[in-house]
Formats: structure tokens, C-alpha cells, sequence
């Protein structure tokens, strides 16, 4: 039994695993949580499936919205002449709306994504850490 | 011939070639590599991703759509970046974090199946082949245009160029090249738009209220046009043409009247006329501009977004979708995502992705709005892709013209440079793994074959649009691969079995529509519009067929589902994510951007030195 657990300690040093506690400065109860985690028990699993559903829940609310506005677009510009008479510096509008206002938007969406998913797992790291 | 415009591209070939020498000069030993991906920040990782991503189709094919098909085009830019929200949204960081490299790899860790990884290869390879075609086409079209040589004989040198740069090994190796790239094509791209707009409010006023005209472009002055391909061309106002060589036009519908005492001056009247290859014409100032049947010949339709049936809705539609889904599932995207040290940086670095490939896109609509003014000879000859790359000569005389000429050229050089070569590699590695694993000349064997065969198709599938051959690689992958990515990442429930039939259903479906079209050749309405864009049928279908057969099968979901999902969507500092790659081989470590069985086959090359 001991040589088996030098020869495991050899290969694997739990050491490393400390280090990367160590960043945290949560105590003895981290590895808890995160061994339940690594085990899949049936806390560990419902935590991770609320972990994806929030981020899931997010992406798609995202995702609606922009194919929404950019998939609406399409439609609208076509339906609606009106649109095509406004001019801007003296650029009809549906080349304004199509050739600059997507680019913005697409960032702007992205970032707000960005923001949301890192959310979520600060989250989910404190709710571990807890 | 510009002389310029050579020096422009020599220049590029040199730049980078140097550039990836002198940068993978101090990396040599693993910790090197190791230490340099750790530094890599997320705004030289996310410039190497646009650098490698905007190509040919985004440099030279927006600004040639834009001539030929007016704002409708307008979709592909907008594809092209959504395409990385969606990535960002729903792949990014678990992707990562799932330590995947290439989506064989990822369907491997993902279903634990030998059978689908062996479906993706396939599919990655056919993917990365539909994609290269057009890139090796654009490079004819540049090389041809810049230089004078044939057709065929800019595609073999540009592939001669790709494969040395690929078997050399530098090229690809280095985020410092890609990054390079990025800056170039901006650079390429700004530079043009700001100076010939500037020329453009000089000129005379007139130019500016032709378009909201119901007519056809102008010839501004007497034109001499060579036509290369057999083209189809609709008259909409009666044209008196000089046939200076080759066979002239012949009528389709509408009459043809040969005046015979001005020797070789031919009546177009309205209707449609078809040209033989190697005609040369000679209109004469003010005329208007007969256009390519696929072309928008009314300035006002071309304008406004109103005009057209009912299927070109469709196409918009099928454009958009295979666009936003269809950008995961290229070859040479996912490879750049392990480059990321982790999930949360790699998200980081899709949002920068984001801001610069929207920066770019603004310029090449520009372009193409001008050459709708100043290059109209383009649509009769059809060649519409190569607007960027005579818009500055068209504009400015004398030399400015030229050195303007010549920045174009060189920004459209690097970008067929750099993404051929990408592709080139991400094929060629996925190949080269799954394939005929082993020694580095094996590699230097399939990066050879998977030069030549796209190579070859290039010449002969010579004619058809950059952006619109793309277009059909963008449907494919999001008809096989999105599917896939998406349910594998987010869904418990995606079995082996489901992900196979979708794999062969979507993939099978764009094929089916590829050869069709091919054999149908082009035409109008609602069939042809299916077969060019299939993607609004195959991407639902693909994805319904996944899912019903994994519900089917559903006893027989991978036993490690749930740790994957732990793997994919736990934040990194837990420390869950773990490399594939450093559990399997601990060589693939050493150069993080490069496709691993590269590094394999070095790595096996340097345990062969050492035993020696």
C-alpha cells in the first residue's frame, strides 16, 4: 500500500493541486466542493447544470435579439420604401443601416456577452468557494 | 502590367517571410514556446485571428459583389463577423477549455468515437478545399491582373509560394505573421479608400447623381474591353460596339444588325447577347455598359433594396444563415482558438476579433461603390473581382494611380497568402493525424496533395465568384459542423449516432446541391437560388435529424458526458480544463499554433536525431 501511494505521489504530486488552491484564499472547505464537483455527485451535477443553463439562457437571449435586429433588416428594407428615400450626407439610408450601423451592433452585443458569461462565472466560483 | 503593383507583392512575399523566420528564431525550445503563448496577449492573438480570417473573399469579393449585385451584397461582411458572435456566444471558451484542437479532435473528446472523428476529417478536408479553390482562383485573378501572366500560371505559382511557406514550417507557426497580416490588409484597404474618395468628391458632380438614375452604368470614356471567359450579356439600351478581335457577340434574343462598311462595328440592340472567350470590344464613350447576366444592370435597382423576386429574399436569408453558423466550422478558425491560455481569454479575444473585422468591413463597400462608377467595363467581361485592384488606376492617372494600385495589390496578396496557407496547414495536419501518421516526409507528402488537388480545381472551375464559392464552404460547415459544435457543447443528450446522421445528412445535402448546381449551371428563380444557397434548408434539417436520432439512441450517451460539460463550462481558475493534448503528447505542447501532428512529426524527428 505504501509503495503504491509513493509511486502515485511520484507521478502525480498533489502539490500541484495546492498550488492552484493556493491562488484562492478560500480554506479547507474549497477542495470540498470541488472534489464533489470532480466526483459528479448529485450536488456537483446540479451545480454545473445550473452553471449552463444561466450561460445558455444568456447566449440565446443574445443571440435572439441579434438575429431579431440584423434578420428583421432583410424584411424591413424591403417592405418599407420609405426607408430608402431618407438620406444622410447625402447617403441613402439602407447603406448607412446595412454597411456600418451592423458592425456596432455586432461589438456592442458581443461585449454585453462577454460581460454575462464572466458573470456567471464569478458566480459559479464564489458559490464553490462558499 | 504595373510595375508598382509587382514591386507591392514581392515586398509582402519578402515581409513575411522574414518576418516568420525572424520570429520563430528565438523560439526553438518548448519552455520557449510555452513561455511566448502565456505572453501572447488578447489583442495580438485576436489581430493574428483576423489576419488569418479575412481573405480573398472579404479583400477582393465584397467590393466585386458589390459592383455586380448592389447593396444585397452588402450580407456577406455582415456574415462574415456575425459568424464570429455566434462563435463567441455559444464555442469560445468551451472549446477551449474542452483542450480540443482541431473539431476531429473535439468530436473525439466530446462522443468518444473513433467513427465520427474519422466523418469530420473527412469533412474538415472537403471544407478547407471548397474554401481554398476560391482563394487559389483570386490569386490567378490578382497575379493575372498585376502582373500579366495567365490565369492558370498565377494559381501554380501562388501554390508553389503557399507550400514552400507551409513545408518550411515558419509560416504558420508564429501569431507574430498572422498578426502582421491583419495590419497589411487594413493598411491595404484604409489607405485606397481614403485617397480615391478623395478623388471621388474632387471629380465632377455628375458621377454622383447617376446612380439614383433608373439606367445602366457609363461608359465614361471609350472603353476597350477583353473578355476571357464565354460570357452572357443583357443590353438594356441599344449599343454600337467595335469588335476589335476574336469572335464578337452573338444574339440570344433581340436583333443584331452587322454594319459592314465601318468593318466590325456591331449593333447590340436591348435584349440578350452572348460574347465568346478572348473577344476583345472597343465602346465607345458615353455608351451604356451592357452587364453580365447575374448582374444588376439598373443603377436604381442597384441602389435600393426594394427591387427583385421574391427568391432573392431567399438567397439574403440562406446567405445570412450559412454565414452566422457557418464561420465555427471552418478549419482554420478553431485551430487559432488554442492559441488561448484559457476559456476566459478566449473570449476576451473573439470580442477583439470582433472590433476588428468590423473595422476592416467598412472599407471594401467603398471600393465597391466607386468602381461601380469608374471600372463598369468589369461587368461585361465578368470579371468583377478584380475592382479593387483597377479602381486606382482607373481614378488616378500617372503614377499615384500605380503606387496606389500597388497597395492594393499587395494587401490582396496577403490575403490569399495568409489564409491559403492556414488552410493548407489545418487540412494537411488533420490529414496527416488521422491519415498516414509517421514521418515528416508523410507531411510533406499530404501538404503536397493538399495543395495540388484545390490547385487543380482552380483552374478549371475558372468564372465563378470568389465570394459565392465561399459562400457554399460556409454552407457546408454550417450544415454539418455547427450542429455538432453547438448540441456537443450545450446538450447532454448528443449521442454518436446523432451526431453521424446529421454529419451525413447536412454534409450530404450541400453536396448534393454543389454537383446539381454544377451540372445546371446558372439560371434564374427559385431552383437555382435552392442550389446556390442551400443553407436555409440543410442547416434546420441537419440539426432536427441530430437531435432526433440522438433522442433515438439515447441510451447510448457517452458514459464521460456530464465530466466533459464539467471540463467545457467551469470557470478556468477552478482548474478542471485540461489540455488533450498534454495528456496524450507531451510534443504538442511546443508550438500551441501550429496543427499538432506537425509538431509530432518534428518531435518524432528529434527523438530519431537524438538517438543517433
Amino acid at each position: 500500500m505504501t509503495s503504491s501511494r509513493t509511486s502515485a505521489s511520484q507521478q502525480r504530486p498533489p502539490r500541484r493541486k495546492r498550488v492552484v488552491l493556493a491562488d484562492r484564499r478560500g480554506e479547507r472547505r474549497v477542495p470540498r466542493t470541488i472534489i464533489e464537483l470532480e466526483d459528479q455527485s448529485s450536488m456537483g451535477e446540479a451545480m454545473v447544470r445550473g452553471l449552463v443553463r444561466a450561460q445558455l439562457r444568456t447566449s440565446l437571449l443574445l443571440a435572439g435579439i441579434s438575429v431579431l435586429v440584423l434578420g428583421g433588416l432583410p424584411m424591413l428594407l424591403r417592405w418599407v420604401p420609405l426607408l430608402s428615400e431618407i438620406r444622410l450626407w447625402n447617403i441613402p439610408l439602407p447603406w448607412l443601416v446595412l454597411g456600418v450601423l451592423p458592425f456596432p451592433f455586432i461589438l456592442l452585443i458581443g461585449y454585453a456577452a462577454t460581460r454575462a458569461a464572466e458573470r456567471h462565472e464569478r458566480e459559479f466560483a464564489e458559490l464553490v468557494q462558499r | 502590367m504595373n510595375p508598382w503593383a509587382l514591386g507591392g507583392v514581392v515586398l509582402i512575399a519578402v515581409g513575411t517571410f522574414g518576418l516568420a523566420v525572424w520570429g520563430s528564431r528565438g523560439a526553438r525550445t518548448t519552455s520557449d514556446f510555452l513561455l511566448a503563448r502565456r505572453m501572447v496577449g488578447v489583442e495580438r492573438n485576436a489581430a493574428a485571428i483576423a489576419g488569418e480570417y479575412l481573405s480573398a473573399a472579404s479583400f477582393l469579393g465584397i467590393a466585386g459583389l458589390l459592383l455586380k449585385d448592389g447593396i444585397e451584397a452588402l450580407w456577406y461582411p455582415i456574415g462574415y463577423t456575425a459568424g464570429y458572435l455566434l462563435l463567441l456566444l455559444f464555442v469560445a471558451a468551451p472549446l477551449r477549455r474542452s483542450g480540443a484542437y482541431t473539431l476531429p479532435d473535439f468530436a473525439q473528446v466530446r462522443l468518444d468515437s473513433g467513427r465520427v472523428r474519422t466523418l469530420a476529417t473527412v469533412l474538415v478536408v472537403l471544407i478547407g478545399w471548397l474554401y481554398l479553390v476560391p482563394q487559389l482562383q483570386a490569386a490567378g485573378v490578382t497575379l493575372a491582373t498585376v502582373t500579366g501572366i495567365s490565369y492558370a500560371g498565377g494559381i501554380v505559382l501562388v501554390a508553389i509560394v503557399v507550400l514552400t511557406g507551409v513545408l518550411s514550417g515558419g509560416m504558420h507557426v508564429v501569431t507574430l505573421v498572422q498578426a502582421f497580416q491583419y495590419g497589411v490588409k487594413l493598411f491595404a484597404i484604409a489607405v485606397p479608400v481614403f485617397v480615391l474618395f478623395f478623388v471621388f468628391l474632387g471629380d465632377d458632380a455628375q458621377h454622383r447623381r447617376g446612380l439614383d438614375q433608373p439606367t445602366s452604368p457609363v461608359f465614361e470614356r471609350a472603353t476597350t474591353v477583353h473578355i476571357e471567359t464565354d460570357v452572357r450579356l443583357r443590353v438594356t439600351s441599344p449599343v454600337w460596339v467595335k469588335v476589335l478581335s476574336g469572335p464578337g457577340p452573338e444574339r440570344l434574343s433581340g436583333p443584331v444588325r452587322q454594319d459592314e462598311p465601318t468593318g466590325g462595328t456591331v449593333y447590340l440592340a436591348p435584349g440578350m447577347h452572348s460574347v465568346s472567350a478572348d473577344s476583345e470590344l472597343r465602346f465607345p464613350a458615353g455608351s451604356t455598359v451592357p452587364v453580365v447576366d447575374d448582374a444588376e444592370p439598373n443603377n436604381r435597382a442597384w441602389l435600393s433594396p426594394q427591387d427583385g423576386d421574391s427568391y432573392e429574399l431567399f438567397e439574403t436569408y440562406s446567405l445570412i444563415l450559412s454565414t452566422f453558423l457557418g464561420t465555427m466550422g471552418l478549419p482554420h478558425v478553431l485551430v487559432r482558438f488554442y492559441t488561448n491560455p484559457t476559456g476566459r481569454s478566449a473570449r476576451r479575444t473573439t470580442l477583439v476579433v470582433l472590433g476588428l473585422l468590423g473595422l476592416f468591413y467598412l472599407f471594401p463597400t467603398v471600393l465597391g461603390v466607386l468602381s461601380r462608377f469608374y471600372v463598369p467595363q468589369l461587368l461585361v467581361s465578368g470579371e468583377t473581382d478584380a475592382a479593387v485592384l483597377l479602381l486606382p488606376t482607373a481614378m488616378l492617372q500617372g503614377w499615384p494611380g500605380e503606387l496606389v494600385g500597388a497597395i492594393t495589390a499587395a494587401g490582396a496578396f496577403a490575403a490569399f497568402l495568409s489564409t491559403s496557407s492556414g488552410l493548407v496547414m489545418s487540412v494537411s495536419g488533420v490529414l496527416f493525424t488521422d491519415l498516414l501518421p509517421g514521418k515528416l516526409s508523410n507531411f510533406r507528402l499530404v501538404a503536397l496533395g493538399s495543395c495540388i488537388l484545390p490547385a487543380a480545381l482552380a483552374v478549371i472551375a475558372i468564372g465563378r465568384d470568389i465570394s459565392q464559392s465561399v459562400g457554399l464552404a460556409f454552407a457546408m460547415a454550417a450544415s454539418t459542423f455547427f450542429p455538432l459544435l453547438v448540441l456537443g457543447i450545450w446538450w447532454r443528450g448528443l449521442t454518436a449516432v446523432g451526431a453521424t446522421s446529421g454529419l451525413v445528412v447536412g454534409g450530404g445535402l450541400v453536396l448534393l446541391a454543389v454537383f446539381l448546381g454544377a451540372f445546371l449551371g446558372d439560371g434564374y428563380g427559385w431552383w437555382s437560388a435552392v442550389l446556390l444557397q442551400p443553407a436555409a434548408f440543410t442547416v434546420p434539417l441537419a440539426f432536427a435529424v441530430t437531435v432526433l436520432v440522438s433522442k433515438l439512441t439515447a441510451r447510448r450517451v457517452p458514459e464521460n458526458t456530464g465530466r466533459v460539460m464539467l471540463r467545457m463550462h467551469t470557470p478556468d481558475r477552478l482548474g478542471f480544463t485540461r489540455d488533450r493534448s498534454a495528456e496524450h503528447h507531451a510534443a504538442e505542447q511546443d508550438s500551441p499554433a501550429t496543427v499538432p501532428s506537425r509538431s509530432n512529426g518534428r518531435h518524432r524527428l528529434r527523438r530519431g536525431r537524438r538517438r543517433r
